[in-house]
């Protein structure tokens, strides 16, 4: 995948693309472990080695494969499974506008780009200072957790259970932390922390009441809020992000 | 599998094309907040869902742990690090 022709001008230069790359790559890497887990659970779950490759290769949203083979395993239908499943992948669709700017602009490498527009994706993309470095971000993030997920799902496939669970190293706090580091750079303004505890707030409190997925989707209703505080105090700055894609006077 | 597939992919490509668009151009101011809506989120559901249920259990330590290691402007890895082997840890002695 070729980034736009101006991406060897990097302003920041090597290093700042060095550091950024090792953090996609990090990200990446972890995903990687989860991949296993992936590959374990689907296989426990009697799904066979060539469908558990071709899904995480070609649906390539983890939370929702998890929820498709756990609907499986617990003996729903196939319509429950890919209908909780897509559920969760419709917050995919809510981060094309936040990235899209960065995407190429020819169709064709748009479309294979959007595959690759997942949470990770995205966190790392939005968190650069730039659309270039975002775009840098975006695609080697995808390209390597894309590798990782799949080599991960494939060994946990083929090496069953003779892995022990991530919990007990403690994976499943990594994430949550990852995205904590990840929505630093939102929270700079007013604006953007009224929206962070605000669908903090949604998001618990949806979550005893919901099927998975949902308490994310509803908690889009917290730029409401947001939305009134930046009105109410238009001179509360923006970040990078808000004056590339929001930016009116 | 194949509907999945072809159904997280449309979501993906709605995304960056039709949905992307109309967003941007009705709701533009909005488009810059979805980040800290869509992590903020996904963060407490991480950090205390288990199952549908909230849970208070050794993730929640480390996430803080992390967070603590964020707000000292530690390295991506350091937060990584840091937040599982607290949990990890934690897990260990209960």
């Amino acid at each position: 995948m070729a980034g736009p022709p101006t991406e060897n001008m990097d302003p920041a230069g090597d290093g700042a693309r060095r550091r950024r790359r090792r953090d996609c790559l990090v990200v990446s890497l972890a995903v990687g472990v989860i991949g296993v887990t992936f590959g374990v659970f689907a296989e426990a779950a009697g799904f066979d080695l060539p469908r558990i490759v071709v899904m995480s290769a070609l649906v390539f949203t983890g939370a929702s494969q998890f929820a498709a083979v756990g609907v499986v395993d617990d003996g729903g239908t196939g319509g429950a499974a890919v209908g909780s499943a897509l559920l969760l992948a419709t917050r995919n669709a809510l981060y094309g506008p936040v990235v899209r700017k960065m995407l190429p602009d020819s169709p064709l490498p748009r479309l294979g780009a959007a595959h690759f527009v997942i949470d990770e994706t995205t966190a790392m993309a939005v968190a650069q200072p730039d659309r270039r470095s975002g775009w840098d971000a975006f695609w080697f993030t995808g390209v390597t957790l894309w590798i990782c997920w799949n080599l991960g799902s494939l060994a946990g496939a083929v090496l069953g259970g003779v892995l022990s669970t991530p919990e007990t190293w403690g994976l499943d706090a990594a994430f949550p932390a990852i995205f904590v580091a990840l929505l630093a750079t939102h929270v700079r303004t007013v604006a953007g922390r009224v929206a962070a505890v605000a669908a903090a707030a949604v998001a618990l409190g949806a979550v005893p009441f919901s099927a998975s997925g949902i308490p994310i989707l509803l908690a889009v209703f917290a730029v409401i809020p947001a939305l009134y505080v930046r009105h109410r105090w238009p001179s509360d700055s923006e970040g990078l992000l808000g004056n590339e894609s929001g930016g009116r006077p | 599998m194949i509907v999945l597939a072809a159904g997280s992919y449309g979501l993906k490509v709605l995304g960056v094309t039709a949905l992307g668009a109309v967003v941007e151009r009705r709701l533009g101011p909005l488009v810059s907040l979805l980040p800290a809506v869509l992590f903020s989120a996904l963060i407490v559901v991480m950090t205390f869902e288990t199952a549908g249920e909230l849970v208070l259990d050794a993730r929640v330590v480390g996430v803080g742990v992390g967070a603590l290691a964020v707000w000292r402007k530690a390295p991506l890895l350091v937060v990584i690090v840091g937040s599982m082997s607290v949990t990890a840890a934690l897990r260990l002695i209960t």
